[in-house]
């Protein structure tokens, strides 16, 4: 089962040249849905989504509980395989992972100390002293080098959820795919995981795709922002807004409007 | 900190009752409250067991007995292991085996003892079959068990990490099954000095069940004493180093944290 996921993932994967051609329009691009549909048995999940996604972009999916969102994250990271269209990738790049998967819970190997679960980001990228040597690093600018010893027990619920980053981001994936993952998090620590997402972004230009239900997270963090409704793209929202962005600041709020005004209205 | 709480935290607290209870044994011994022919003084019991030492018996029958439990120990605790690592991880073997393994489980295996005398007489193969049998269940149901418990949400997480079948079974399962599996060794320990105990005491030439019957023949109480004592001594020893393998192997977990 899991064998078979990968490897429906792999062959969804174009080939370069392919993403060349398709990309050359509005800089890179990082993946793009055409028309795709998932069912589970009679029940429609994602009916129709088209995006395109520009390598470097942040995109935030904003939706009601169920209306798909989180599917469409699955099908990004190939945990799941679209009932219908298709789902094309930009060129991989040497040395970098495609896609990382950041969930809601942290996830942590309670049985393997902090860096060591950083190291799990690395699987089939590099191994022994050399995984060590990037796993520290990336603790380091996650703010946990000194922890990297300790067992996960531990560590607060903040810190759990950086060092999750910490091994999605390891492996310098050039997607990284984010289920709510601040969504378990108080408001402060919230506000302080959201600044760092955006430095680490802002650091090393992948593209990332956060699902959230937070209208204000999605409108602090992303370029762009896509409200799902009723299996399909209700709102494409671009968030001109320039970095750093102060919270609460009156663009912001307008925005946050916009799309709370339309996900009420259309309900 | 005050005293108790100080010898709690170095072990010592636990024997300060056997300790109590054998200076108060002594005691009414000598008094004459307790009939030697009931039982007997603790020093008598320490004379049996220098008189026992010195002529070498003590230590071969504890050789004997222990490398019995060892062995079967080893035969029983390997296939359950290996079967409950099986069952738990593939459904077909668990739909072929699991319903036949919870029918056995439920018969009490010391009942088999006539019936294996009479397969195997009293040499060594029916000891160790008993206690293989008696392990067995212990090991094979908590395995199982743990690597049922393990959370899938690890589970996906390492597939998505991109681990192998291999790197997913020693790395998340496997550490995941671990405080079970403890558990059912733990259980087994126990189990395998009891039924080892019970097998020679019925059926054998040599070893320390042998011994205690051996002296209950020529009412040496002392001597059926002392085996008593040693039973309880070696189930601690068993159980003292499985904690300590526990100890060493779970230092992750919050239950086992030093300190």
């Amino acid at each position: 089962m899991p064998a078979a996921i990968l490897t429906a993932a792999r062959s969804l994967v174009a080939t370069p040249a392919q993403a060349r051609t398709i990309g050359s329009v509005g800089g890179h691009r990082a993946f793009a849905f055409k028309e795709v549909g998932k069912r589970f048995g009679d029940k429609i999940v994602l009916d129709g989504i088209s995006l395109d996604v520009r390598a470097g972009q942040f995109l935030a999916v904003i939706g009601k509980s169920g209306c798909g969102k989180s599917t469409l994250l699955r099908l990004l990271a190939g945990l799941d395989r679209p009932t219908s269209g298709s789902l094309t990738f930009g060129a991989a790049e040497e040395g970098h992972s495609r896609t990382r998967f950041m969930f809601q819970e942290p996830r942590l190997l309670p049985w393997a100390s902090v860096v060591k679960n950083v190291e799990v980001g690395l699987t089939g990228i590099a191994g022994g002293a050399e995984a060590r040597q990037r796993a520290l690093a990336m603790l380091d600018e996650v703010g946990l080098a000194d922890r990297a010893d300790e067992w996960p027990s531990v560590l607060s619920g903040g810190q759990k959820q950086r060092v999750a980053l910490a091994r999605a981001l390891v492996g310098q994936p050039q997607i990284l795919a984010l289920d709510e993952p601040l969504g378990a998090l108080d408001a402060l620590t919230r506000i302080e995981m959201q600044q760092l997402l955006e430095r680490i972004w802002l650091n090393q230009k992948f593209t990332a795709v956060l699902v959230t239900h937070d209208v204000g997270e999605a409108v602090a963090l992303a370029d762009r922002v896509v409200v799902i409704g009723a299996g399909r793209i209700a709102l494409d929202l671009d968030v001109p807004v320039a970095r750093p962005r102060r919270h609460g600041s009156a663009e912001l709020a307008h925005i946050e409007g916009t799309i709370l005004d339309h996900l009420f209205n259309r309900g | 900190m005050s005293l108790a709480t100080r010898l709690a935290r170095n072990g010592v607290a636990g024997w300060l009752l056997p300790a109590a209870i054998i200076v108060g044994w002594e005691g009414a011994a000598r008094a004459g409250l307790i009939p030697a022919n009931v039982l007997p003084a603790p020093s008598a019991v320490a004379e049996a067991f220098w008189r026992l030492t010195l002529s070498g018996e003590l230590i071969r029958n504890i050789g004997v007995s222990t490398l019995r439990a060892l062995s079967g120990f080893a035969i029983g605790g390997s296939i359950g292991f290996a079967l409950g690592l099986a069952n738990g991880l593939s459904a077909l073997s668990r739909g072929l085996t699991d319903t036949t393994l919870q029918m056995i489980r439920n018969i009490p295996h010391l009942a088999l003892i006539p019936l294996v005398i009479l397969w195997f007489g009293i040499d060594e193969e029916a000891k160790l079959f008993l206690v293989a049998l008696g392990v067995f269940f212990p090991i094979y149901v908590n395995t199982l068990l743990g690597i049922q418990s393990v959370d899938p949400q690890l589970v996906e997480m390492g597939r998505v990490y991109g681990l192998d079948r291999r790197a997913l079974f020693f790395r998340v399962i496997l550490p995941g099954a671990l405080p079970s599996i403890f558990v059912g060794l733990r259980y087994a320990l126990g189990i395998m000095w009891l039924t080892l105990i019970v097998a020679e005491t019925i059926s054998a030439s040599s070893g320390l069940g042998y011994m205690a019957m051996q002296a209950r023949e020529f009412l040496l109480i002392d001597v059926v004493v002392l085996s008593i004592l040693i039973y309880a001594l070696l189930g601690k020893l068993a159980d003292s180093l499985a904690r300590l393998l526990e100890r060493l192997s779970l230092g992750w977990h919050p239950a086992f944290k030093k300190g």
